[in-house]
């Protein structure tokens, strides 16, 4: 099979098929294509839920077939998640699209929260496939290949529930302890995606509202040009012009829903994606806290001579091998990270002034072309009737 | 009418008819050829002017806007708005111009001027006065008659409702129009002194005619179908506008929102940051363009509200016919039961029912000679009355005459200024997609620089 062609059945939108690529490291070896689509209701006694159709296309000899197609539920994903986070915590993985929208949903799944869902949820496996980390992981494997019974039995397996919770209260225990101890590296990459977050939170809001008064724009518009057409109706001299700016204001109204849509596609998920992100960024970094308190506290207790000096310094050996790892692991994928975050920013809000440009550019040619149909018709007319001037 | 020329994009239309211009233009009414040719036109019964004041080319500019306080009929403190009207005559030979007068008026001397007209020139379309409080507003504009901005606007429309008059073949000659350009004292007194108050056609009259009248010219019955059409599509069409103009604010200002952001954002970017920085920048610029893109639109709109309020123009003209016509329908209903009437005396028969008829039954018949004065009276009426008809006649039909030429001039002048109008319209949209491309394609640049 063409590995590099993509069949006409997958729904990716041309933007986000590029922008796929670009986040490569190595854009000649992407070996692992994946599709979302499909979204399906499905209803039992208990209850109804969505699941989504995963196609997957690749030439990796560990894989045992060159093309996958699974059904996979948000708590699919949220499984798979939870696994990568586990067996790599100082790593940064992708965000999920949230579980709920907070304000405004009456039905939990609508249309337009569905696809949005659906698209985000292609993100995430793809930005899992292009990790030179991530994409190699066992789970993700099975995420991608298995039946559905196949993942259940796989899902059981691996710590049990209270083990799971042990830990996250000992790490909560442990992250009291503040972190005066980081790392000036890290303290910069504190400060930056706390401000980040911030930031692009903001960005997120005026992205969301801009598109809001796209749409009420948008919607007046929708009126505007048909009024001159009624107008035209009891003006025998005036019909032309009339119905001329009735096309010209449709003629907008149309590219205003192509300039929203453009901004739906392209400019708010990714915007959306960022925020999310940042959120796993700092999420990460507790997680890195955590890993040297443990270390601390160890050093702390072999200072006060508390316990066994030498299982105590067999201990810390153990922890300062894994804090170090730990260390290098998020810093490595830090800057993959800054660096894609700077690529999509740049490419989303690059691809929006581009959309701009594009409406009034329209826009700029229906009004040019009525211009110029009147001035013609009224240079005729003018030279006609016009009294004598001085 | 001529056009002083203003900014260089304007100059690429053709020379317009357009008295609602520039606010700092000053137009010129050529007024001289046409108030020749009109010497001889019209029945209206406003004294005539100076000639010699008509024979130079004048301009006329309300040029300045003054707040000030005073005293009101109830004698209470009031603010007003009061304007400065400038007419200057301009010399054949070297085009120069020289002030010739210069006086202070208030929006209701306007109003005064205007019923004047409307009752001495019953068959003409009289200009409208800008609107006397701001409607189809948006949210930013203020519905205050005092904010600048209004005042502005109303400004310029006083001015052009001067120059619309000025370039009037026959309102161009009345007096206290002359008056109202210089004599700044006494004016409303010198029009009061007219009585034209008292000339004035009661609305209730007006309003029975309407009902009443049988035979009304075609024409004038579909003049009124089109004014009434032309209010409702233009007011429609003026509060979609407005709801428009208020939505484009709000995509452009929440752009300026941006700027902000990314400025704090680029704080802590490094690669990024003089991209966000400089991008942030275009925004404001963008967000900030849309004032002067709102404001050039209020200018449209008022050339588009001056027809609104021309329909009510038109509709008076058509109300005046009909009380003429249903005037002079009972006129004639009245003549010919007196010659009914008339007719039965001399013949004795009684055809149709008369008191008079009654009481001689009851009463006892009349004599000979109360019958024969009766008669004589009737006769002197029937003559009278049938003088007056002939003269009720012969004004219906001049007033139609002079009215339907008006009416054509009226329609000619609409075309041109609608027409005229939209284009402007169009010119303002494609300044206003040139600027949306220049801020976009530098806000690009940034955004490819980051």
């Amino acid at each position: 099979m063409d590995m590099n062609s993509f069949s006409p059945m997958m729904p990716t939108s041309p933007l986000s098929m590029i922008n796929q690529v670009k986040f490569e490291d190595e854009p000649d070896l992407k070996d692992l294509f994946i599709t979302v689509d499909e979204p399906e209701s499905h209803v039992t006694t208990i209850e109804t839920f969505i699941t989504y159709r995963i196609i997957t296309k690749t030439s990796r000899g560990e894989f045992d077939s060159s093309e996958f197609e699974v059904r996979r539920r948000y708590q699919d994903f949220l499984w798979l998640k939870g696994k990568l986070e586990e067996a790599h915590p100082t790593l940064i993985i992708p965000p999920l699209p949230e579980k709920f929208i907070v304000k405004g949903m009456v039905e939990r799944f609508n249309d337009d929260f569905i696809e949005t869902r659906r698209k985000a949820l292609q993100k995430f496996l793809n930005r899992i496939a292009d990790h030179p980390t991530l994409t190699f992981n066992e789970d993700f494997k099975v995420f991608l290949t298995a039946q559905a019974w196949e993942l259940s039995s796989h899902k059981k397996q691996g710590p049990g529930l209270l083990s799971r919770m042990g830990q996250t209260v000992r790490a909560v225990a442990l992250s009291m302890r503040g972190v005066k101890s980081r790392p000036e590296e890290f303290m910069e990459m504190n400060n930056f995606i706390e401000i980040f977050s911030q930031k692009i939170n903001l960005i997120d809001k005026i992205s969301q509202r801009i598109y809001k008064e796209e749409r009420e724009y948008s919607d007046e518009m929708k009126e505007y040009g048909p009024i001159h057409v009624l107008w035209s109706a009891s003006e025998e001299d005036l019909v032309d012009s009339l119905r001329g700016v009735a096309r010209c204001l449709d003629q907008c109204c149309k590219a205003t829903e192509k300039r929203m849509s453009g901004l739906s596609e392209a400019l708010l998920p990714a915007v959306h994606e960022y925020v999310l992100y940042s959120e796993m960024v700092m999420g990460v970094m507790k997680r890195r806290d955590q890993i040297q308190a443990e270390l601390d506290s160890k050093v702390e207790a072999l200072t006060y001579k508390k316990a066994d000096t030498d299982l105590l310094i067999e201990e810390i050996g153990k922890l300062e091998d894994k804090v170090e790892c730990a260390n290098n692991a998020l810093k490595a994928d830090w800057e993959r990270w800054k660096h894609n975050m700077q690529n999509d920013i740049k490419s989303a809000f690059t691809d929006m002034a581009e959309e701009n440009i594009h409406y009034y550019e329209q826009c700029l040619a229906t009004w040019e072309s009525f211009l110029a149909s009147q001035t013609d018709l009224h240079m005729e007319e003018t030279s006609e009737d016009k009294p004598e001037s001085h | 009418m001529e056009q002083a020329p203003r900014d260089p994009e304007r100059q690429l239309q053709p020379a317009p008819l357009e008295p609602l211009g520039h606010p700092d233009a000053g137009l010129q009414a050529a007024v001289s050829e046409e108030a020749e040719g009109a010497r001889d036109e019209g029945s209206g019964e406003g004294t005539m002017t100076e000639n010699n004041f008509w024979l130079k080319k004048i301009e006329i500019n309300v040029s300045e806007a003054e707040k000030r306080t005073g005293r009101n009929a109830m004698n209470m403190q009031e603010t007003y708005t009061a304007y400065l009207i400038e007419t200057r005559s301009v010399e054949h030979t070297d085009g120069q111009s020289v002030l010739t007068d210069s006086l202070w008026r208030r929006y209701s001397e306007f109003e005064l001027l205007r019923n004047y007209l409307l009752v001495y020139y019953p068959h003409i379309v009289v200009p409208p006065l800008p609107e006397k409080r701001a409607e189809f507003v948006w949210h930013k504009l203020s519905a205050d008659n005092m904010d600048p901005d209004f005042v502005e606007r109303r400004r310029i429309g006083l001015e052009n409702f001067l120059l619309r008059v000025a370039s009037h073949p026959i309102l161009c000659r009345d007096k206290i129009f002359y008056l109202f350009l210089t004599q700044e004292g006494n004016w409303k007194e010198t029009v009061n002194e007219t009585g034209f108050q008292l000339k004035a056609d009661s609305r209730l009259k007006a309003l029975n005619a309407t009902f009443r009248v049988k035979n009304p010219d075609k024409r004038f019955t579909e003049l009124k179908h089109y004014s009434d059409e032309l209010q409702s599509v233009i007011s429609h069409l003026l509060r979609v506008r407005a709801r428009v103009a208020d939505r484009l604010y709000g995509v452009y200002k929440v752009h300026g929102n941006y700027g902000r952001v990314f400025s704090e954002w680029s704080a802590i970017e490094k690669e990024m940051g003089d991209g966000l920085q400089s991008a942030g920048h275009h925004m404001d610029v963008y967000a900030s363009s849309i004032d002067d893109i709102l404001e050039d639109e209020e200018h449209y709109a008022d050339q588009l509200k001056e027809y609104l309020f021309y329909a009510e123009a038109l509709r008076a003209v058509c109300r005046k016919h009909e009380l003429m016509q249903y005037d002079l329908e009972m006129a004639a209903q009245d003549l010919a039961s007196k010659k009914q009437q008339c007719e039965e005396l001399a013949t004795g028969t009684v055809r149709t029912f008369s008191l008079k008829g009654m009481t001689t039954k009851l009463f006892g018949q009349e004599t000979p000679e109360q019958r024969e004065a009766r008669i004589k009276v009737l006769e002197e009426q029937i003559s009278e009355g049938e003088q007056q008809l002939k003269s009720k006649n012969l004004e219906g039909r001049e007033f139609v005459k002079n009215a339907w030429a008006d009416i054509e001039r009226f329609k000619e002048q609409k075309n041109r200024d609608l027409k005229e109008a939209l284009i402007s319209y169009a010119v303002m949209q494609i300044s206003m997609c040139k600027k949306g491309i220049q801020v976009w394609t530098n806000a690009k640049e940034c955004f490819s620089k980051m």
